[in-house]
């Protein structure tokens, strides 16, 4: 990478500041072009078919009566998308869930697919598609799925991580221990130890738009695919992949995206509109449902968690250790393991031990949500950590400030940190004035910390300078939450012009270069990176252009301000030549002008916040009220504050309903009962407080601006933070997530002794 | 030389061990001689694994150079959302 990363301290002209979004006026008035906004002549209608059973064998499929009814132009199944992985596990997953291929793995699973002239022809033929099930028996709870009696989902599965290999499969498919010390001789130090089991339910990432993709294969071999997801050239691998092209014949261009919080890191259904376009010879649209995005696409894990921290009575923690048992779906992932990676890595830790256990069970494949599997670790820990400062007779705020980690701490998932800012965000939340208020009459506050790793990646991005001097940039990170200003803020920061002058859009796979997706808090780290390095390289041209106009030696031209100026007193009587006057002439100075860049940002750095929160608490029906809610998170540098905070307030937001009210709900049957947002409720404006947010800009040393990522952390605390505040208000510890009135009042009414 | 923390399952791959030396000058280095001397590794470090250099994680970087005396720890590539 011919780019130096690294952190210098500069005045900002155009980055810190809040212009106007540029994609509002289109998201205001409607005329956004979300997944589903997107029509080809002659399109025909995708359909899916979904398994109603929780875990079945798929004896046959006939399809015959449905191929016959008229105005269906394909159906498939599993045959139409042969298995094309080369042994690649993970893909073959994803392949396995796209269509299901011996069996059933989950209410929603789907099975077949139609393509036909209309939506009521290809409902009609969904019904005609016979499916010989043999229903096996299943398990939808991550306890229950790692019982010995519990039925076994995939008998390839012989848990990993173990010192022998298992002699039987199991739904354990993965143990990780992370940690350091020997907790043992820790607790033996302590003088008080809290010890609590935890749950949490399953919660989907509620994005509002659903999955939607126009596909359309040409007879020559080349597709295109217009398609809302958080990375397009991750969509172009695999659906390339699984559809054995070669990835340059498939042009995957992205939509706006209404919300994916990591629910669309990888495809669904879009290998299935891409292998019915196929067959049927026409472009095919497929969009799900919210029934179907609930029953077959990426909720989060459900936890099983148990947690044991001691303490002497300095406030000082001796021993912290904890097992945690999350749900997959019915593959494999890491989902515990990042759980058992990040569970305390908010503190300095002598003795520490965390163990993950990854459990298949007949749920949907667990996908990334925002953080993945951080809020619920966080959870528990913090939940215990309260307690225990309680125990020992310190304010919660003080007994973290004690036992943070710092530079130089060895973090609970191995390596010694650098500078980190944890303790600046409790120092923040310690003399916030919100940790002051009064509270009334069945109100409780509480507080939490959180922590999430970020990362860069690839990244390609060009800058374009119009003959007017205008600048268009392209970028290949898909815009999640205003990184388009962002990064039109950088070059002009660079450029030393005008943030109107600027225009960013998100080009499509096949005119830039390949980009990872905007997942891990990247889009704007990695992004802006590149747009540095883009219009440092044209700004290289543009002085070259200078010297050209001027007859001098490039060397003497320095860009100053959006301007060429030539350095020197032999140069007095040169006027200096700004970016639209150089851009007027490129025409006869070397023709466009130009800057591009490809590059791997690493080095996001690890990143902490600490929220507050103050919730009320009826204790005749369990009902809660959110009164006061508070994020303190560094970002390096808010390139756009108000876009930051609107990260902050976001992930605070989802993760309020997922603390309160959020649940996948299965029956007996091992079918979900809520697939749908009346009864999957998650929270609207009317349930919030204005959230309150302070950004910290403690700078990156490894991003010249010093940026950091800030999407992901602000969903790790809310969890702990609200049952805390909820536990204060009731009088009861709360250890089961949703915190639902039933579930309140139920605690109340036991520590009542009702 | 350097001193490179593996995580667990890596752990086991070289025959149990949680530490090992390697004579490497960058990331790239580091991998191949870690295929070299446990080809078990080489399906992990072509899946993706990620290195924290002094507690900065590396993903990509594969040229970032490994400074004498900084702490090189291993860990499992991260999923993000």
């Amino acid at each position: 990478m011919n780019f130096d990363p690294r952190f210098a301290g500069r005045n900002f002209t155009s980055v810190g500041t809040r212009p106007i979004r540029p994609d509002g006026v289109d998201k205001v008035t409607g005329r956004a072009r979300y997944g589903a906004d997107f029509n080809m002549a002659g399109q025909l209608v995708g359909r899916v078919l979904r398994s109603p059973h929780a875990h079945a064998t798929i004896r046959k499929i006939d399809t015959s009566k449905a191929e016959k009814l008229a105005g269906v132009k394909a159906v498939i199944t599993a045959a139409d998308l042969p298995d094309l992985t080369d042994g690649d596990a993970a893909m073959y997953d994803i392949l396995d869930n796209c269509m299901a291929r011996k069996k059933a793995l989950y209410d929603g699973h789907a099975v077949a697919a139609v393509a036909a002239v209309d939506a009521r022809t290809a409902r009609q033929a969904l019904k005609l598609i016979e499916v010989d099930y043999e229903v096996l028996p299943h398990v939808t709870d991550v306890d229950e799925a790692m019982k010995h009696s519990a039925p076994v989902l995939n008998d390839a599965i012989f848990t990993e991580g173990l010192e022998e290999k298992p002699a039987k499969p199991s739904n354990v498919a993965k143990r990780t221990q992370y940690g350091h010390g020997d907790v043992h001789q820790g607790f033996g130090q302590a003088d008080f130890v809290v010890e609590r089991s935890f749950k949490t339910e399953q919660t989907h990432q509620g994005y509002i738009e659903p999955h939607a993709c126009v596909a359309n294969v040409s007879s020559d071999g080349t597709a295109d695919l217009w398609v809302c997801t958080q990375g397009h050239f991750v969509y172009r691998q695999h659906c390339a992949q699984l559809l054995g092209m070669e990835a340059s014949k498939l042009r995957v261009t992205s939509s706006e995206i209404g919300g994916g919080f990591g629910g669309k890191t990888h495809v669904w259904a879009e290998p299935v509109a891409l292998a019915l376009s196929r067959k049927a010879g026409r472009p095919v649209k497929l969009v799900m449902t919210r029934d179907e995005v609930f029953r077959a696409s990426g909720p989060t894990s459900a936890t099983s968690i148990d947690v044991r921290i001691g303490a002497r009575k300095d406030g000082t923690i001796t021993a912290a250790e904890a097992t945690l048992r999350y749900s997959c779906g019915p593959y494999a992932g890491m989902w515990a393991e990042l759980g058992a990676m990040t569970a305390f890595a908010c503190y300095r830790l002598e003795n520490v031990k965390t163990v993950g256990y990854e459990v298949l069970v007949n749920r949907p494949k667990t996908a990334a949500y925002r953080a993945p599997s951080a809020p619920m670790a966080a959870f528990a820990v913090e939940s215990a950590v309260d307690e225990l400062a309680k125990e020992v007779g310190m304010d919660p705020v003080e007994f973290r400030i004690r036992n943070a980690a710092r530079e130089g701490t060895r973090s609970s998932y191995g390596p010694v940190y650098g500078p980190i800012g944890i303790g600046p965000t409790l120092e923040a939340a310690k003399n916030h004035p919100h940790m002051k208020a009064p509270l009334g009459k069945n109100q409780g506050r509480g507080m939490a910390c959180g922590f999430w790793f970020n990362f860069g990646g690839q990244t390609c991005t060009d800058l374009n300078i119009g003959m007017d001097g205008s600048v268009s940039l392209a970028v290949g990170t898909v815009d999640v939450g205003g990184s388009r200003a962002s990064l039109s803020l950088v070059a002009a920061e660079e450029l030393g012009i005008a943030y109107e002058h600027v225009k960013a859009v998100v080009a499509d796979t096949s005119s830039l270069g390949y980009n990872d997706m905007t997942d891990g808090s990247r889009g704007t780290f990695s992004s802006s990176m590149a747009t540095i390095s883009a219009a440092r390289n044209a700004i290289k041209i543009l002085r070259e252009r200078a010297a050209q106009t001027w007859d001098i030696p490039v060397e003497d031209v320095v860009w100053e301000k959006g301007h060429a100026i030539a350095k020197g007193e032999k140069y007095g009587n040169l006027a200096a030549l700004s970016l639209k006057e150089i851009a007027a002439k490129s025409g006869t100075t070397g023709g466009p002008i130009a800057g591009h860049s490809e590059l791997v940002a690493d080095g996001a750095g690890v990143s902490f916040a600490t929220h507050i929160c103050d919730i009320e608490v009826d204790p005749e029906t369990g009902a809660t009220r959110v009164l006061r809610y508070t994020v303190v998170q560094d970002a390096g540098k808010a390139v756009h504050p108000t876009y930051v905070e609107g990260q902050y307030q976001g992930g605070a937001a989802q993760g309020i309903g997922w603390a309160l009210n959020e649940e996948y709900i299965y029956g007996k049957d091992g079918r979900l009962q809520n697939p749908g947002f009346l009864d999957y409720r998650i929270p609207v404006c009317s349930d919030l407080p204005m959230i309150d947010t302070q950004i910290l800009e403690i700078p990156n040393p490894n991003h010249p601006y010093g940026v950091r990522g800030v999407g992901e952390t602000s969903i790790v605390p809310p969890l702990a933070a609200i049952a805390n505040a909820v536990s204060n208000a009731a009088g009861v510890r709360m250890t089961h997530i949703p915190m639902s009135p039933p579930r309140i009042l139920a605690a109340i009414e036991a520590e009542r002794g009702d | 030389m350097v001193e490179v923390t593996l995580w667990g399952s890596l752990g086991a791959l070289a025959g149990g061990k949680s530490k090992v030396e390697i004579e490497a000058k960058d990331i790239r280095e580091l991998f191949r001689k870690l295929a070299e001397q446990y080809p078990g590794m080489e399906p992990w470090i072509d899946r993706g694994i990620a290195v924290a250099i002094d507690g900065t994680i590396y993903r990509d970087t594969w040229s970032k150079e490994l400074p004498q005396g900084a702490e090189i720890f291993l860990l499992p590539r991260l999923a993000g959302g």
